[in-house]
């Protein structure tokens, strides 16, 4: 049944019907009223979960990987500064291969400090060995953490994973939400069942040194690891359709883009401004589609060149930037990757960090910056700068 | 979709304000949408807090910046911030004052002002207007029912607290519906 609840607020309940045995987090706006509301359910008893009061994200997210490790289905949220801190333990979270769910909510990093939303936190993380999925709205981003949680205890995954959903523009927005009931999570999502764990009764050493002859072949198996998870996202996306009538299958996601000359590229909760200002340049007759990306890691480049097989140009958004990279954001230099040899356009914008706010008619701009060759730049600058 | 554009003091209530009227607008049978737009999170900064009212699923996220309605919590801030910008000709622009507004309203906007804080204070003994502001709005606007505001406010405040400020928002909503 649908309800109205705080973006924050859907995904704790969300994650409360997860079961998760231990919680450690500490708070950062804007993720704050996520682990609030977990810290009241655990104490309210509405919740059976062991939730431990660090004094730093370094500390909570070493917290859930120790648990992890001695088996237990675990969870943190953070943002911005604060997974700067979890910087290290993210490397050897997914090094050990521990299938620990967190949510982001995305903020800039400073400084110049900022609580504001882009996504150059967990963007900055893509190379630590997490899964990344996005969110539009809020519904999505309750969804899915049961599917991060399902994929990420796959035995033939054991990767972590980030559930991204913009700070402010998600996580403190009210709007209607089905959050399911206890016995449908229960019946998608069954009890985790490590693949190995820390028992003092068989001991084992997890995340041991590794000399030059064994480290790469690590990496190695987080990459196959990773490739699996395309098919196993596809997969616990379909089965979360059947039970809840919500389809999350698709990776990538397009919306009028079966006869679109150009195609705006993008990534979170700017796709819905994306699908209004579609709208209307289709009320003026102007061919344009959206593909929207839900999983960045794994990056699905192969559905993204098949979705973008027939258009013409392709203007991708980035909230963030690969500084050094010229005008590039790191969703663009990957779809460049990806349609490299296509013969299609594609143009990078920058926009939108440090919440600056993006409206229908600059994504209307952009538009018209795309198809007039105009691109690899940051949108929107204040004029004293240029 | 109509839009409605809050704009208040830090301290004064915009965000719960902006919050509990799309909650009211749900329970009244439309899509609502409720954000903050925080500034520099200090008493006494400007803020704004934003509601979208729709038949449909509401996607859209930016600000909102041609308002159907305002909710002016302090007309002290109409010296500092231009909070009429880009108001939609046949708006109505609620006003927290016992004065008269001597600023320029756009044309067609039709303005409705009432002594919030004097209704406040008398109700919770408080200077805090945002759920009787809320009231005003219900009244003048039609988007939310009474009945629906009541309940939004039994469900985040409680016991004596929730009865006040009901009491607050029906004031208004009677003030307003008789004046109107």
């Amino acid at each position: 049944m649908l309800k109205i609840t705080e973006g924050s607020h859907a995904v704790a309940e969300a994650v409360k019907f997860c079961r998760p045995e231990v919680i450690a987090a500490y708070p950062i706006t804007p993720q704050t009223h996520i682990v609030e509301a977990l810290a009241e359910m655990v104490a309210n008893c509405e919740l059976d979960s062991e939730y431990i009061c660090v004094e730093s994200e370094f500390s909570a997210l070493s917290a859930c990987l120790g648990a992890s490790a001695a088996g237990s289905r675990v969870y943190s949220a953070t943002s911005s500064q604060g997974l700067a801190l979890m910087f290290e333990v993210c490397f050897n979270v997914a090094g050990m291969r521990l299938p620990v769910v967190m949510s982001i909510a995305n903020r800039s990093l400073g400084a110049p400090l900022s609580i504001w939303n882009d996504q150059q936190d967990s963007i900055s993380l893509r190379d630590s060995g997490w899964m990344q999925v996005y969110a539009e709205d809020n519904q999505e981003a309750t969804d899915l953490h049961f599917i991060a949680y399902k994929v990420a205890e796959d035995h033939d995954i054991l990767l972590p994973a980030f559930v991204c959903f913009d700070g402010f523009i998600l996580s403190h927005t009210y709007e209607p939400v089905d959050v399911p009931a206890q016995e449908e999570v229960d019946a998608y999502l069954p009890s985790f069942k490590p693949y190995q764990r820390l028992d003092a009764a068989d001991p084992i050493s997890m995340g041991m040194y590794a000399t030059p002859d064994y480290y790469m072949e690590f990496r190695y198996e987080i990459s196959r690891a990773m490739e699996r998870a395309k098919e196993a996202l596809k997969r616990a996306g379909r089965e979360f359709d059947e039970e809840f009538g919500r389809d999350y299958s698709a990776p990538v996601e397009g919306y009028r883009l079966e006869d679109a000359d150009t195609a705006i590229v993008a990534l979170g909760s700017i796709c819905g401004t994306v699908k209004d200002a579609i709208d209307e340049m289709r009320g003026s007759g102007r061919k344009v589609g959206l593909l929207k990306i839900r999983s960045f890691r794994p990056f699905p480049d192969k559905e993204i060149l098949k979705a973008l097989d027939d258009v013409s140009t392709v203007a991708v958004l980035d909230k963030n930037v690969s500084l050094g990279s010229g005008a590039g954001g790191a969703l663009g230099l990957e779809v460049k990757d990806a349609l490299y040899g296509s013969g299609i356009e594609v143009k990078d914008y920058i926009t939108g960090l440090g919440g600056r706010d993006v409206r229908k008619r600059d994504i209307a701009n952009i538009t018209d910056l795309a198809e007039s060759g105009k691109g690899d730049m940051y949108y929107g600058l204040r004029e004293e700068v240029l | 979709m109509r839009e409605l554009r809050i704009h208040g003091r830090g301290g004064q209530g915009s965000v719960t304000a902006a919050e509990l009227i799309a909650v009211a607008a749900f329970e009244s049978g439309v899509y609502s949408q409720a954000f903050p737009a925080f500034g520099v999170e200090r008493r006494g900064a400007p803020v704004q807090a934003f509601v979208r009212f729709s038949d449909h699923m509401i996607r859209l996220r930016s600000q909102i910046y041609e308002p159907d309605y305002i909710l002016v919590q302090d007309s002290t801030l109409i010296r500092d911030v231009d909070v009429f910008n880009g108001m939609k000709e046949g708006g109505i622009a609620i006003i927290n004052t016992e004065r008269e507004i001597d600023s320029e309203v756009p044309a067609g906007v039709k303005v409705i002002t009432l002594d919030a804080t004097s209704i406040a204070l008398e109700v919770l003994g408080l200077p805090i207007t945002n759920t009787t502001l809320m009231g005003a709005f219900a009244a003048a606007t039609g988007e939310i029912e009474l009945q629906a505001l009541e309940h939004a406010l039994s469900g985040r405040f409680s016991g004596e607290l929730a009865d006040k400020n009901i009491k607050a928002a029906r004031r208004a909503f009677d003030l307003v519906r008789g004046g109107a």
